[in-house]
């Protein structure tokens, strides 16, 4: 099952014509045929892209192929145009992979998003994606290393996920859905609400969360960890990051006291959420608690 | 972007907030000039991107243009924290019965605008929150929702201000509110904002910083850009587009990911090194990318040792050896570099590296052991 996306997705491709969104759009369809449904460029409509149809809007694209889920690749300055046209066209998860995108911008897609009777969620933006292992990849994650099993991974950063997934598939622990959330100061889908459906979703037994510095949500993480039944493990990177510098990810800045990697390890340690020192910690961590 | 007080109060201006009156001055002379026409009284600010400057010796008050000339003077090419002043902000200097606060800024959990006040203005607002929170009222808002002046009016009243000055400091608080929205501000504040003995209301001090992701809205800003810090390698990055931050160590880390290069950086600091900075190729990066990074890494003159570490999920890691060995080729690396390569296509990667005097390691952790032992003159 995992959560969020799964073998039912039914995925748009939005800039499906661009450099990028065409390479992951195939790669998507690798991982599972099934999923990828359709692509958006507005005024390249008619066209496919190695079979899969290209829509000029949303609603079309939707109207024909039954499109639930959106997958955003669109330069930054039409991302939150095309967020605001899958919503209106009833798609339900828009996983915007976008970087660079205005932050008033992505404040307001946020404040419509959960209004006048839309429902629906944003993962992202600047983020890689999300994974259900064995039923559906929608973004930039490199599928190969993925491994169906009980662990749920949560983290802020690409990379560094594929490090720690890979580690863990190289020690026989699969992964249930990974998630990531993206390195913006303001996102859609914050750790509490992977957390929380983590804890409803049957196939996950344990979370492995990885933070870094900036911002105060892997505090709120650790205030919510406290009424869950489920193991999580926290890695927070940026340990040694100097105050006011961005540390690449727009979101990872340590301003003033806010933000420090001080603050979020005290969090989790003070709700019992062990917190690993290096990635390979993570996963003796994890293989004890299974 | 960080602007300049200067900068940041013309732009209040258009927005109908009053601040003192003044100019900008990049020689002690101008400061004469301006102090002059100001009638003497003046206040010389040094302007840098940096707080605290008062503390560090760069605001001076002043009597006459004699004395404005002189503080100009000792304070353009002063050394605050790290920055040098080349421009003051000379300005009539107002007298206060009462400071308050004013700042919009972005609230990351409340994913909203913050509108913030305080009666206790003048002082860092993060010392205020910790001993005197009442003094502080808050309010959230989006560009859906907006802000009102009654709203303003209100947030006022709770944060303590003199009723009698609630209908201009509301007013305050919208301007501000819109010049954050209509400016693609990231940071809006007023402290101290001073109410003086005949009831005006002045911007004292003032901070804009701009979302760098919004710059494409106001073409007119990139006049406005200037190096936040005075690093040269950093301005070098910024024009070989790379993602850097100089640090203080001497090791030179190159890796793909933000979190990833954090993490590195922590590991070589577990295993008792110091980075000398932060350098993020991003993802898919091509073996350009890697020279271009390894030549800026090369021009710290700091480094004594080099740790590259992908995982390459979509880079490939034949094209990061291949940028590796050209990098070898053209710039003459006599320094010893450590490689870590993972992930698609590693064995090309690795078969490309091998018969060079790179150094492979399997692991982050390994990596950075090894690194930190070369650095240190261990092998």
């Amino acid at each position: 099952m995992g959560v969020f996306v799964s073998e039912r997705t039914r995925l748009v491709v939005q800039g499906i014509t661009g450099r990028e969104g065409r390479f992951h759009a195939l790669r998507m369809r690798d991982y599972n045929p099934g999923v990828v449904v359709a692509g958006v460029t507005p005024g390249r409509g008619g066209q496919d892209v190695e079979g899969i149809p290209v829509f000029d809007t949303v609603a079309e694209a939707v109207e024909q192929t039954g499109a639930n889920t959106s997958c955003i690749f669109v330069p930054s300055r039409a991302a939150a145009d095309a967020v605001m046209e899958s919503f209106a066209s009833g798609i339900e998860l828009v996983v915007c992979i976008t970087e660079g995108i205005p932050t008033l911008d992505v404040i307001d897609i946020l404040d419509r998003a959960g209004k006048n009777g839309s429902t629906g969620r944003v993962i992202g933006p600047n983020c890689p994606g999300i994974i259900t292992c064995g039923e559906a990849s929608v973004g930039i994650m490199p599928g190969q290393i993925f491994k169906p099993g009980p662990v749920g991974v949560i983290s802020r950063s690409g990379t560094l996920t594929y490090e720690v997934v890979d580690l863990l598939s190289a020690r026989g622990i699969g992964q249930s859905t990974c998630i990531g959330i993206g390195g913006d100061p303001i996102i859609g889908t914050t750790f509490v609400d992977c957390l929380e459906a983590f804890e409803e979703d049957d196939d996950t037994k344990a979370i492995v969360l990885i933070g870094e510095i900036g911002g105060r949500d892997e505090e709120e993480a650790a205030d919510f960890i406290r009424s869950m039944t489920k193991p999580v493990v926290s890695f927070v990177s940026g340990r040694t990051a100097p105050p006011g510098k961005r540390m690449g990810h727009a979101g990872a800045i340590v301003s003033g006291s806010m933000g420090t990697a001080e603050s979020k390890v005290k969090a989790f340690q003070e709700a019992g959420v062990p917190v690993a020192d290096t990635v390979n910690e993570i996963v003796d961590v994890i293989e004890e608690l299974l | 972007m960080k602007l300049h007080e200067y900068q940041a109060k013309e732009i209040m201006r258009r927005y109908g907030i009053t601040t003192p009156h003044g100019r900008m001055a990049v020689t002690p002379d101008e400061a004469y000039e301006i102090a002059s026409e100001l009638k003497g009284h003046v206040v010389v600010k040094a302007q840098v991107h940096v707080g605290g400057r008062g503390k560090a010796g760069g605001i001076s008050l002043v009597k006459s243009p004699n004395e404005a000339k002189d503080a100009a003077s000792r304070i353009l090419g002063m050394n605050i924290k790290g920055l040098t002043a080349r421009q003051v902000l000379v300005e009539e200097a107002v007298e206060a019965i009462k400071e308050y606060y004013l700042a919009v800024t972005v609230d990351r959990s409340q994913k909203a605008m913050a509108i913030i006040a305080s009666s206790e203005g003048g002082v860092d607002i993060e010392e205020v929150a910790a001993k005197s929170p009442e003094k502080i009222a808050k309010v959230w808002s989006t560009p859906r929702e907006g802000f009102m002046p009654w709203q303003a009016r209100a947030l006022a009243l709770a944060a303590g201000f003199d009723g009698s000055a609630i209908n201009q400091i509301g007013g305050y608080f919208s301007a501000l509110f819109k010049l954050f929205e209509r400016e693609d501000a990231e940071l809006a504040e007023i402290n101290p904002l001073m109410l003086t003995r005949d009831g005006k209301v002045v911007a004292a001090d003032a901070k804009i910083t701009l979302d760098d992701n919004a710059l494409f809205r106001h073409p007119g800003y990139g006049s406005l850009w200037e190096a936040e810090g005075d690093d040269p390698l950093e301005q070098e990055a910024r024009r070989r587009r790379l993602t850097y931050v100089k640090l203080g160590g001497d090791i030179g880390v190159i890796g793909n990911g933000a979190g990833l290069v954090m993490a590195t950086i922590d590991a070589i600091k577990a295993e008792g090194g110091e980075a000398a900075n932060f350098l993020d190729i991003g993802g898919g990066a091509r073996a350009d990318v890697v020279q271009n990074a390894l030549e800026l890494i090369l021009m710290d003159k700091n480094v004594k040792a080099i740790l590259i570490n992908v995982f390459g999920g979509i880079t490939r890691c034949d094209e990061v050896a291949q940028g590796l060995l050209k990098a070898i080729e053209s710039v003459d690396i006599d320094l010893p570099v450590v490689v870590r390569l993972v992930g698609t296509r590693e064995e090309e990667g690795r078969a490309l590296l091998g018969g060079t005097p790179v150094v492979t390691a399997d692991t982050m952790v390994d990596a950075a052991k090894r690194v930190v032992a070369i650095a240190g003159g261990g092998i």
